[in-house]
């Protein structure tokens, strides 16, 4: 096992060991059991967004429609709960000193800890996903629906693009959990960092529906959480597909390589 | 096997601002030393600790051990060095036993099979299952040490290990470090704790606002404060005439049955054969040094700690 791999796999110990993993983890598998209760109680649906009209026609549409509620700040708010906790709580807890005077370099500590906050982002969005499949089809069945362009897609098929969608999703949100892992560097204080990554996160969100934004708004951040879309049309749109892979690229390796560069070179004392 | 010093700083400078927690520090730790760091709280002593660890990078100056510097070579520069500043830290939702196999596998893949036997060494075995979280100080301290063994290390770099411990825990822990001393570990003991250093320590160096007022053997410096010599007699008035008229001695005064004197060594030497020539019964003649409080204070101006500075230099 390499050294990057030892770090990393004591970062996944680490965060199974803390309650404030499994409050985010627990908040990711517990909206989409909600939302399939609370539609099974009431009679209307989410009609005026993508696909809600269809939400029971199959379980696979409930974490598609999922998606959508928690891109504004569920995700990103359960992602800055790690990411902007990873580095800061140790600084605080004095834990980066005790690992810091071993055999590892810092680069390697900081290697170890950026690839377990994103592997807790994909665990979030993924469990999401699979409870929200679960409930959606002890509900209403595991049958095929309707794609945003009228055609049906066979439950199979169904299954597939649901998956592929939520891989898509989860770029962006890697993208907060860089600029979460940024703020944990930089601030070493855990509160400033998660509501800062927060704030970040809705700051996207906002300038994506302010007026006269509408020529970077292909660019920013927030629309890359609706980049999945281009999966449900008939023929799949990957324009924006493509788009939010290197577009998410680059707001996840900006403040990564800052706080790299900043964890490299940073002072470590008591706080 | 590097043959370089232990540790070598020199000029070892730390601003933080306008603030100077650490002003220029040299010294040098050689093989084998149980190297006592003093000063009052806030003086630098952790600071300095951090820069020789590369946990913080010197303004100015450079630090060695065993001839790598952290700044450069990173972890590799602590290869066979081990320490904490400021207490041990562990994850205190982890067990003791669980803590070590992180660190473990923070070092070289050989030390996972130490655990047991450093636990043992720091008579934490029994207590090795239970979360950190649960530990007394002492305990915390004494994992702290076991951390550190696990790497083997030739050189132990402690920053206050018996701070905070009851008698009995401070007993321990001078036992222990006397042990590993006793099994070749070069230790760097940071201490504000004075019986303590002079319990163990063979070589120091004194830190007085951010600065090394005295490095050198405890031997010599307690010898620096030789102050004078006391003379008991059994005729102290006759033992004070006969000082008086010997060339050499000076501030001579009778308190009680003794005679308190200044004087160079070849003076007392002529004394003795003059007291014994003019035949006054002495009982006692002894140098009277001064104890390493009484020096430490009278180097450190009585300081009792910057503590501004130790907020900002921590």
């Amino acid at each position: 096992m390499t050294a990057v791999a030892r770090v990393y796999r004591w970062e996944v110990v680490k965060l199974l060991a803390q309650k404030r993993t499994y409050l985010g983890l627990g908040a990711a598998m517990i909206v989409p059991v909600i939302f399939v209760v609370v539609l099974q109680i009431q009679s209307g649906g989410p009609n005026d967004v993508p696909l809600g009209r269809y939400i029971r026609d199959s379980g696979i549409v409930t974490p598609l429609v999922v998606l959508l509620f928690m891109s504004i700040w569920g995700f990103p708010l359960i992602t800055a709960l790690v990411a902007g906790d990873i580095v800061a709580s140790e600084t605080h807890n004095g834990t980066l000193k005790t690992i810091l005077t071993r055999s590892r370099e810092r680069g390697q500590v900081f290697a170890g800890k950026a690839l377990a906050a994103f592997t807790y982002t994909l665990a979030v969005v993924v469990s999401m996903g699979i409870v929200g499949v679960v409930a959606g089809s002890i509900a209403w069945g595991f049958h095929s629906f309707t794609s945003l362009s009228g055609t049906p897609v066979s439950a199979g098929r169904g299954l597939a693009l649901m998956f592929a969608s939520l891989g898509v999703y989860v770029l962006p949100l890697a993208g907060i959990a860089a600029f979460g892992l940024l703020l944990s560097t930089i601030t070493r204080n855990s509160a400033a960092s998660v509501v800062g990554t927060l704030m970040f996160a809705l700051f996207m969100q906002l300038i994506g529906v302010l007026p006269g934004t509408e020529s970077i708004r292909p660019y920013l951040l927030g629309t890359q959480f609706d980049a999945w879309h281009g999966f449900l049309r008939t023929p799949a749109d990957w324009t924006p597909v493509v788009r939010a892979i290197w577009l998410s690229a680059i707001y996840i390796f900006v403040p990564l390589f800052g706080a790299y560069l900043v964890f490299l070179r940073r002072d470590v004392a008591g706080e | 096997m590097n043959d370089a010093e232990p540790v070598v700083a020199r000029g070892l400078v730390k601003r933080y601002g306008d603030i100077v927690a650490v002003a220029g520090v040299d010294l040098t730790v050689g093989p084998g030393d149980i190297f006592g760091y003093l000063g009052p709280n806030g003086a630098g002593k952790t600071t300095s600790l951090r820069m020789m660890l590369g946990l913080i990078r010197p303004t100015h100056g450079s630090v060695r051990l065993f001839g790598r510097d952290p700044m450069v070579e990173g972890a590799r520069a602590l290869q066979s060095v081990a320490g904490f500043v400021e207490g041990p830290r562990f994850y205190p939702y982890l067990s003791g036993r669980r803590n070590l196999r992180l660190l473990a596998d923070y070092d070289e893949p050989s030390s996972r099979s130490r655990i047991e036997a450093v636990l043992e060494t720091v008579e934490l075995r029994d207590r090795a299952k239970d979360k950190v979280g649960g530990y007394s100080h002492g305990m915390r301290q004494r994992l702290g040490i076991a951390a550190s063994l696990l790497r083997q290390p030739r050189l132990l770099l402690l920053d206050e290990p018996a701070t905070g411990l009851d008698p009995a825990g401070m007993r321990d822990m001078r036992d222990l470090v006397r042990r590993l001393a006793g099994d070749g570990i070069t230790i760097l003991l940071s201490s504000h704790l004075l019986y303590e250093v002079e319990e163990l320590c063979n070589r120091v160096a004194i830190i007085r606002k951010g600065s090394i007022i005295y490095e050198g053997t405890l031997g010599e410096l307690l010898a620096t404060a030789t102050t004078g010599y006391r003379l008991r007699s059994r005729d102290p008035e006759r033992a004070r005439t006969v000082c008086l008229n010997h060339a050499g001695i000076e501030n001579v005064a009778l308190d009680g049955d003794q005679v308190h004197f200044s004087a160079d060594e070849d003076a007392v030497a002529s004394l003795s054969i003059a007291l014994g020539q003019a035949r006054v019964p002495i009982t006692q003649l002894v140098a009277e040094a001064a104890s390493l409080e009484e020096l430490f204070l009278g180097m450190t101006g009585g300081d009792s700690g910057d503590h501004d500075r130790e907020a900002v230099a921590s």
